[in-house]
């Protein structure tokens, strides 16, 4: 009980204390005449790093609270649930040589590793979780990671979807995507 | 036999089956509104590379709304209530020293940042005194995409784009649901389907200088959406 008042009271300051921030900041943007609205306090609806993690390893129950669940602190609420579904999966080891903990302490805090200088990539045979590349094929990087075993030969039906490239060649200059179809 | 169990525990994990396997597209009832549709607030897949164009410089992508089609990408558009967060982590504990914050108003888009949030978690306000670039959203019918650039040099893009993201998503249905064993060779006798060839995301890009995210070798980088 004494738990949840705190976390009650807790929260409710961190409501308020921002909100007080707001308010000052607004103030300051109103004064240079700018009419851009930035004002008031936004709550999390949905969060991401690496894909498909939230679809692939965390319950129908639990999908919207890994959501709102900061990176820092989704090992500690999270990791059990992934080293069950690594279990099922019949996961024991991938060609990175992780064994299920290993694997499952990586994947349960959801950001995307990103280098600053080289070679920025999901997996090319060399470099791995350096960044991620829109050319990237990060579903098979998973499904061989997860499905593959030591060597990455086990269940070769399972590590690849075999569709290896996006239907539209991306821009060599920003946004770097395609235009739209 | 080993096939077998493995086989039995993908139908294990059926009990999603509401919930389509995709990197991040509805992927919580939170951000899927009715029909399955990807709400403005689903965040469908986050990117960081080297700039092709610059290697002093690093590229986000925020992709939201996923699977639209060419009708509806005409006249999707970005809540004006949400804001999009770029958060990156230059001291490996996982928490944001940095955010990079997204907004579209009456048609236009900022990015503010790179810049120290007011404080790290799950709400937000923005730290309108950064500084910003700014960019009219562009529209479906616009033959080229309207690029803005800071005074710091950060650029920042908003509008439709064709879905980067690839995958056999009905093969993998069907391996989920028991009807199939294996992905499709993507041979011409046996060849896969990309679910997301032909669909388009609204993106938000944002290119900055190296130099401004610290000087740490690596990031951890996240996205986010928030809403009022």
């Amino acid at each position: 009980m004494l738990r949840i008042n705190n976390k009650i009271s807790f929260s409710f300051l961190i409501t308020a204390a921002l909100f007080m921030a707001s308010c000052k900041k607004d103030h300051g943007n109103n004064n240079g005449g700018d009419s851009f609205d930035t004002s008031g306090v936004f709550t999390q609806q949905d969060q991401m790093g690496r894909p498909a993690i939230n679809t692939v390893f965390v319950g129908a129950d639990r999908k919207n609270e890994f959501n709102m669940t900061t990176p820092s602190a989704m090992s500690a609420a999270f990791k059990a649930d992934f080293l069950a579904k690594l279990s099922a999966f019949g996961y024991t080891q991938n060609a990175l040589g992780q064994n299920a903990d290993a694997f499952g302490g990586l994947l349960v805090t959801d950001v995307l590793n990103a280098k600053l200088s080289g070679k920025t990539t999901f997996f090319d045979g060399t470099n791995v979780l350096t960044g991620r590349d829109l050319a990237d094929d990060v579903i098979d990087t998973e499904l061989l990671l997860i499905f593959g075993g030591s060597t990455g030969a086990s269940n070769p039906g399972l590590t690849s979807d075999h569709i290896n490239s996006n239907d539209k060649a991306f821009l060599t200059t920003f946004p770097y995507l395609a235009s739209p179809f | 036999m080993k096939k077998k169990i493995l086989f039995g525990t993908l139908i294990g994990i059926a009990a999603v089956g509401s919930i389509i396997f995709a990197a991040d597209h509805i992927d919580a009832p939170a951000v899927t509104g009715t029909g399955n549709v990807s709400l403005g607030t689903d965040i469908t897949d986050v990117y960081a590379f080297q700039s092709p164009a610059d290697n002093n410089n690093m590229v986000f992508v925020i992709n939201t709304q996923g699977l639209l089609s060419p009708s509806a990408s005409a006249t999707a558009k970005f809540p004006e209530n949400t804001l999009y967060e770029l958060n990156i982590d230059n001291t490996g504990d996982n928490v944001e020293d940095m955010v990079i914050q997204l907004l579209v108003r009456n048609g236009k888009v900022r990015a503010y940042g790179p810049v120290a949030p007011a404080a790290p978690g799950t709400g937000s306000i923005v730290v309108a005194n950064a500084p910003y670039a700014e960019a009219s959203v562009t529209s479906y019918a616009s033959g080229s995409p309207v690029v803005g650039t800071s005074t710091k040099g950060v650029k920042v893009f908003a509008g439709p784009r064709d879905d980067p993201f690839f995958f056999d998503l009905k093969r993998f249905k069907e391996i989920i649901a028991g009807t199939a064993t294996k992905f499709h060779d993507g041979t011409a006798e046996d060849p896969a389907t990309d679910a997301f060839a032909g669909t388009n995301v609204m993106s938000l890009v944002v290119e900055v200088p190296k130099s401004m995210l610290g000087s740490a070798s690596s990031i951890n980088v996240w996205a986010e959406s928030k809403s009022k």
